[in-house]
Parts: structure tokens; sequence; C-alpha cells
């Protein structure tokens, strides 16, 4: 779990930084990059058995208890239609503050968190569009990284929102 | 030092509001005439402590405010003032302008003085109307009028059946002459032959002159049991002020150099059945005219009022007032906590396994002490239901006045204690479908005594506990639902076939229906929109239940259930699929296990297992909830008998797990409301446990398509 807490120790560190820019945390699914503004990400905690909620979609996972709230979990990989991945210890949740009618709290399982970048808003492209192919109405903009990786940014609200959890 | 006094703020609002209430209670329980002291006094009381907070705490409006009031009060309690209608009706208006300034005070919003202003004046020319009359009057004769011939033309024709009603035209004339200089002149054109002529019925008509200095509510006062059965017109002579009542209010306004507002069309409320004169609204203007040459009047009060009525929204952080036995007890049982505390951790230094039962024995001690402490606190939530039921002789009060009914109000187990968060919910509907009751329910007095009914309604309201929930019923002894009208109404809606046979239960319930209201015509009172569906809907989403029963001619029974908590219930684990799911305990009849072949089947599909003298369907949790099942055999599982709507199924499950008192989590914070789960909670070890909805699960089974998504995946 040293990892975990390394990782939200660097980000304690880098919102206390302010140059403009704003910054993203940015996790794996496979080989894809993803990611999400870090003012919305709550904490990230390991994995623990969830509930199953009876009759919601297959991407829902359950619910878990998150000190005394119960937290709609979503598997990210199952909700980009992407193969299933066994959960094991090592297997993040990123829990994430939605916002909509009401600000609610979901977590959302990814394999693996890689770090915390800043982005300066000139830098995000826009997404092309991959007429019905490919679905990209979650993602807001495609950004470079240093290393050359393309990373992608979730537009949590859209994703997350009551409707889309079913 | 200085104390800061503002800490003590809280304290005087809650009181102050409680003593309004206490004085609107008082008020509806005095009695026209009779002066009961006690009751007097406990007004008094309750407006002479707001008085004193007020002043100390420095809101002088208020404290003024009351003053007038008071004296008023003081009056009555010296027997120098005759409690009347009239007074009352203002005592309690007053009563409810303080409470809207001690709200603006309380949370820092305007006030809306045109109102306030308006009502202290009418109070201080009450006040002033017997006392303080010399000089005032005095005052207003050289500023607004130079005419002192005041008096009133007043015509009256009585109806063809007045004798009837037990009213004598002669004995009316008689104290009309009493009050000042009388004049009459007869009207008999209606009078026929005498071979015609009934002894009983009145066929005179009076045009009455009657001069001298009379205030209007006393000529108003004579007439006032006949106005319904006379046509009756009360003219002012010659004066462009109708009384000195009015003529006092425009000289206190003149005093106090204030923004004041004048009437001078007559009051709706107070004096609805007299047309409005003519002379009067004629000459008036002049009058408006003159003191806005010194004054200025505001025009625009209407649009005041009701900016600053949008602005009261919202309420300060909620409060309850606890008794101190209820915390005693707690204490007790803290120091009990304590006790059994430091026992067991006594125990675990020394521990030798020769103390084990000592051990258990203090596990059970701390499970009680949890238990009883837990009771203790949700005691602290609960209050007596009368909070909820305090409004409603206000409520009965005003709207009797208002729509010409008689209604006795009967509050029966006030006591009966309700959790407060369901207390604020229940509040409105109750309202509703008090208001309903009255509205819909209750007839005018004539009919009610053509159906060979007690002229006066009853209204009732009961409260009281049934298993782990609290029932309140809603009596009214009035016409009934007509099934026929609602019946029709649905059809016209779309809400049922025509074709449809419909039991009256079934056509009863469906006032309940969104959609639906039979009001021909709105009224002020019920039918703005806000059906009995919201009710409905309104008690569901706490967990309960109304229905209605009733018959025609003789009254309505609205029943409604309610859970005592929302947030603690008695719960049952079970276990199906793999799965740990919790029934709450007030819905399991009773657990059975079953034979194969006592099943009936229904079409080949449908189970029945028959119950003793009757059928109850199975319903396959695993199935409504789309999980692989671990057991599908009826004889290796159990079958838990349920009640949900006042319908039984057996839930087939695969074992039953223990029981234990659960905390209700909501599932929507963070998700969404999910079909047959009414809830989360978490258990013990901290994962998250769903609490079943049977009504819920009765639906799914019947309905399977409301489950949103069918899941295929799980078999993984």
């Amino acid at each position: 779990m040293s990892e975990i807490q390394q990782v939200n120790e660097t980000l304690e560190l880098i919102t206390s930084i302010d140059d403009g820019s704003e910054q993203y945390l940015s996790f794996f699914l496979g080989e894809e990059e993803y990611g999400v503004e870090i003012l919305r990400v709550q904490e990230i905690k390991g994995w623990a058995q969830v509930t199953h909620i009876p009759n919601s979609p297959p991407y829902l996972c359950g619910v878990l208890n998150l000190r005394g709230t119960i937290v709609p979990i979503v598997d990210l990989r199952l909700r980009f239609d992407m193969p299933k991945k066994q959960y094991t210890a090592t297997t993040v949740v990123v829990v994430l503050k939605v916002e909509g009618v009401t600000q609610r709290t979901v977590g959302i399982v990814v394999d693996s968190v890689s770090d915390a970048h800043n982005v300066v808003p000139e830098e995000i492209k826009a997404t092309p569009d991959f007429g019905s192919n490919v679905s990209t109405e979650f993602i807001s903009g495609l950004v470079t990284l240093e290393d050359n990786n393309m990373m992608m940014i979730l537009n949590i609200d859209r994703l997350l929102s009551v409707e889309a959890l079913g | 030092m200085s104390i800061d006094i503002s800490q003590f703020h809280d304290v005087f609002f809650e009181e102050s509001f409680e003593g309004l209430d206490a004085m609107e209670a008082g008020l509806l329980d005095l009695n026209v005439g009779a002066v009961d002291l006690e009751t007097i006094n406990t007004i008094f009381r309750a407006a002479h402590s707001i008085k004193g907070g007020a002043g100390t705490f420095g809101f002088i409006p208020v404290s003024e405010f009351t003053h007038v009031m008071e004296a008023i009060l003081d009056e009555m309690r010296n027997g120098e003032r005759e409690v009347s209608t009239l007074s009352i009706n203002l005592l309690l208006e007053s009563v409810d302008v303080l409470r809207e300034m001690l709200t603006a005070v309380q949370q820092k919003t305007a006030t809306d003085d045109g109102r306030i202003a308006d009502t202290r004046q009418k109070l201080e020319a009450m006040k002033a109307d017997e006392f303080e009359e010399p000089e005032l009057v005095k005052v207003q004769v050289e500023a607004v009028t130079e005419s002192k011939d005041l008096g009133w033309k007043i015509n009256f024709n009585p109806h063809q059946h007045l004798l009837q009603t037990g009213n004598d035209p002669v004995r009316m004339l008689r104290e009309l002459g009493s009050l000042g200089e009388l004049t009459t002149e007869v009207n008999d054109s209606k009078l026929p032959p005498f071979s015609d002529f009934e002894p009983e019925d009145s066929y005179l008509s009076w045009t009455l002159t009657l001069l001298g200095d009379i205030p209007k509510e006393e000529v108003d006062e004579i007439f006032e049991w006949v106005d319904e059965d006379c046509d009756l017109t009360i003219e002012s002579i010659k004066a462009p002020v109708k009384g000195p009542t009015r003529v006092e209010i425009m000289v206190a306004a003149l005093d106090k150099h204030d923004v004041v507002s004048v009437e001078f069309t007559p009051e709706p409320e107070s004096e609805p059945e007299f047309s409005t004169t003519e002379s009067v609204v004629d000459e008036t203007p002049v009058v408006a005219v003159d003191i806005e040459e010194t004054q200025s009047i505001e025009a625009t009060l209407p649009v005041e009022k009701t900016t600053t009525k949008s602005k009261i929204a919202t309420p300060a952080a909620s409060s309850i007032r606890v008794s101190t036995d209820k915390v005693d007890s707690l204490i007790n049982l803290v120091s009990e906590l304590v006790i059994t505390q430091s026992m067991l951790s006594q125990i675990g230094e020394h521990f030798t396994p020769k103390m084990l039962p000592q051990l258990i024995d203090g596990l059970a001690q701390l499970e009680r002490n949890s238990r009883e402490m837990q009771e203790g606190i949700l005691r602290i939530r609960m209050l007596p239901i009368s909070f909820a039921f305090n409004r409603f002789p206000r409520l009965v009060h005003d709207m009797s006045d208002k729509t010409g009914k008689k209604v006795e109000l009967k509050l029966t187990g006030e006591q009966t204690e309700l959790d407060k968060s369901v207390m604020e919910k229940i509040g409105d509907p109750l309202v509703h479908l008090v208001r309903n009751s009255l509205d819909h329910g209750i007839e005018m007095p004539e009919v009610r005594l053509a159906a060979g009914k007690a002229e006066t309604g009853l209204l009732q309201l009961k409260s009281y506990h049934q298993g782990g929930n609290i029932i309140i019923e809603i009596h009214d002894d009035g016409a009934g639902l007509n099934e026929d009208k609602i019946l029709a109404k649905a059809i016209e809606k779309g809400l049922v076939d025509a074709s449809d046979e419909l039991s009256p239960e079934k056509i009863h319930d469906l006032i309940f229906l969104p959609g639906f209201s039979t009001a021909e015509e709105l009224t002020d009172i019920s039918g703005r929109g806000v059906g009995m569906d919201v009710v409905r809907k309104n008690i569901d989403s706490l967990g309960g239940s109304v229905e209605v029963v009733s018959n025609r001619g003789e009254g309505s029974v609205f029943t409604i259930r309610l859970p005592l908590t929302l947030a603690i219930i008695d719960g049952q684990t079970i276990r199906v699929a793999g799965e740990n799911y919790i029934i709450p305990l007030v819905s399991i009849i009773e657990t059975l296990e079953i034979k194969t072949s006592e099943i009936k089947l229904v079409s080949g599909k449908g189970e029945l297992y028959p119950l003793r003298d009757e059928y109850v369907p199975i319903i396959r949790l695993y199935d409504v909830f789309n999980l692989d099942p671990h057991i599908t055999d009826l004889e290796e599982g159990l079958l838990v008998i349920v009640e949900g709507e006042g319908q039984r199924v057996g839930l087939f499950i695969d074992d039953l797990l223990g029981q234990q008192q659960v905390v209700i989590k909501s599932l929507e914070t963070n998700y969404r409301k999910v079909k047959g789960v009414s809830g989360a909670t978490i258990l013990g070890d901290g994962t998250v446990a769903l609490i079943l909805d049977v009504p819920g699960l009765m639906a799914l089974y019947r309905d399977p398509s409301l489950a949103l998504f069918v899941n295929h995946n799980r078999a993984a």
C-alpha cells in the first residue's frame, strides 16, 4: 500500500503549487492513459469487497462502505467495454467527487494510478470525431505528455451521472 | 464585565414561539361572552413574557407591539372589556403578525411594516375605542370633516323564513332604537291578501335611519344572526368617514409621522356580509388626498408584501427541546456504561482463563447498556404528535369562518410520540388531508340539517401506536366520497377504462392517482393543484402508507401509517445466492420449511403456497434480482412469509442468518433508488448489506421489466 501512500503525498504537494495550470491525475486502463482533474479526486484506496446491487448494469461493481457513507463503485474497464480484469490487492479505486444536481461520491476501478501532471489549458486538444466507431462523449480533451504518451481527459460528470450509472 | 446576550437569542425565540402557540391555542379556547379567567391569564402571561424578553434583547418593535396586545388582554382580564369575536380575531391576527416579526428578527430579514402598522393601529383603535375616545375623536372631527351628522341608513329586508329561524325583527328594531335616535319606515308592498297570509312568514321590510355617534360594529352586531336570512345594506349618512374607529386610525397615523396604509374600503374579512356602501367609497378619495398632502402614503404596499414574503425561506438550524427526565435517564445510562467499561478494563488487565464467565457477563452488560443508550437517544428525537396537531384548531377556526361551515374538532392521542424528522415531513400532508375533509367532506349546515345530521360537523384526528407503526386517522362525518363522480372523472382523465369493473375501495383509491382532482372549481382552500397524489407520495417517501375508507353520506376516514423512526429498524439478515440482505422484521409474518408437494402451480409457472386459508404467491428472490442461484429446490431453502401493502407473499431464500438492529443509510445520496431495495446498512464487519423493500419486490415480481438491467455477467 506504500505506493498509494506515496501518490497521496505527491498529490498534496502538487495541489499546493499554483502557476495557472491545472493538475490532472492520470491512471491506466490497459495501455491507455486517462486523466481526471485532481481537485475532483477525494482519495485513492485499494480494492475492497463490494456489495452487489441487484439489476444494475454490469459495469457497476456494487457499493462500498466509505466511512459510513454508501459509495457506488464503477469498473471503468467494463464501462468502456474493455475486457474484464480480475481484481487483486493492487487494484486501485479512485474516489471522485461528481457534480450533478447534487454532489455525489463515486469510485472508479482502474488498473493503476500513474502520475499527477500539470497541464496548461492551451495544451488540451479537442477530441477528434470517430463517428459511431468509438464512443468519445465522455472525453473532454487530449493532452500530449512529456513522454509523448497521450492522456485522455475524462468528463466524469457526464461519465458518472446518475443516468449513466443505470 | 459585559455579557454577550446574543447567546440567549435562540432560547428567547424558541420560548417566544412557544408562547405564541400557547396564545393562539388560548384564544381559540376563549368563548365569546363567557370569560374564562384562567385562559385569559395564560394568554396574558405568554404575551407578557414575550414583551419582557423582547425588551431585554432590544427588539423594541416587538415589545411595543406586544404591549398594545397586553393592554387589551389586561382589560379583558379585569373584566373591563368584553370578549367578542371581533377582538379574538384581531388578537389572533396580532399573534400572526408577532410571529412574522419574530421570524424576521430571528432570520434578520425585513418585516412587513405595512401589515404590522396596520394591525397595530387596529389594536390601538380597539383599545382607544372605549378608553381614549374623547380626545382623539375631537382631533379627528376637526381634521377630517365638518359634518357632525353621523348616523346610519339601513335597508333591512328579511327573507320570508326569517321568523322560522327564531329571529324577531321587532326585537332587533328595539335594540337599534336603544343605540340612538331611530326612525323607521315600513314597506308592506309584499303583504299578500289576507286569505294567503302565512302567520309564520315575514313579509315586511324596513328602511331605518339611525342617528347618533354609533360604531358600525354595534349595528353589525344586531344583525349578526340574521345576515344570511335577509338582504341588508348599511350606509352611513352624510359623513365621509364610516365611524370613529376608522377616524382614529387616521389620527393615530398623523400623530406618529409614520408611513402608513389607510384602508378605505371595508375589510372583507370582518364584514363580508354587507354590501359596500357607495357613499363611503365615493367620498373617501377626498380624505385620502388630504392626508396625502401631509403624509406620504404607501400605495405600493401589496407589492412590498410579496417581496418580503418570498425572502423568508431559509429556516434556522433546527433544535429540539427535551424534557429533563429524558436527559436524566440518559445520564444514568452513561454512568452505568462507565461502570461496565471500567469493569471490563479491569478484567482485561489481569485476564486469566478463569475469568471468562466474568468477561462474558461484562460483555452482555455492555450490550444491554449500549442498547438502552441507543433507545434513550432515539427517545430524545421523539416528540408528541401534538406538535403537528396543534395547528389544526386554528386552521379549523379560520376555515369555518371563511366557509360558513360549522365544525367541531376533536383530537385524541396527542401524546403519541413520533420521530422529529417524520413529524416535520408529515405536517404538510396532514394539513392537506384536513383541509380536504373540511372543504369536500363536511357539508354546509343547511345541507347537513337536510340530510338529518347534526348541524355541526365533526372532524376527528386520532393517533396511536400499532406494532412498529404510528397510525394517524382523520375522520369526518361529512358527505363521503362520491364514487360516481370519481369514476366519471377518472374515465375522463383516462386513468381507468370505462369498461373496468371497480370495487368501491378501488374507486376510492383513485383519488390518490396523479392528475386527479374533482373539485369543480378551485377554492381558496383546496384544489390548488397539489393533489392527493402528492400526499401519498410524501407519505410513501417516509416509508408509510395512506388509505381511505368512505361511506356515502356518512363520512370518510383517512388512515396514515408511518414507521416510528426513519433511522433504525429491526432487521432479519437472510442469505440468497451468496449475497446477504436484510428484511425489516416488521414485515415478516413467519418463516417456514415447505414441501414441494404442497405447492400449487398456476398456468404451469406461478407458484402458490397454501398458508392456512389463503394462497400466497412464492417469489424466488434470486429470480427477481437476477442472481445465479445456489439453491433452487424449494425443499432445501426457506420460505419467509412477508406482508406489504396488505398483501402476503412468500420469499424463497437460501437461509436465515441473525437478527439485529440496523441503521438505515440512503443509497440515493451517491447512487439512485433501486427497485426492491429501500436502503442499505453497514454490518458489524464493515460491509454493506441492502435492506429489502417488500412492496417493491412485489412490484418487481409482477412486472420484471421494472428491473432496468438484466445482469447476465454475474456468472463470473
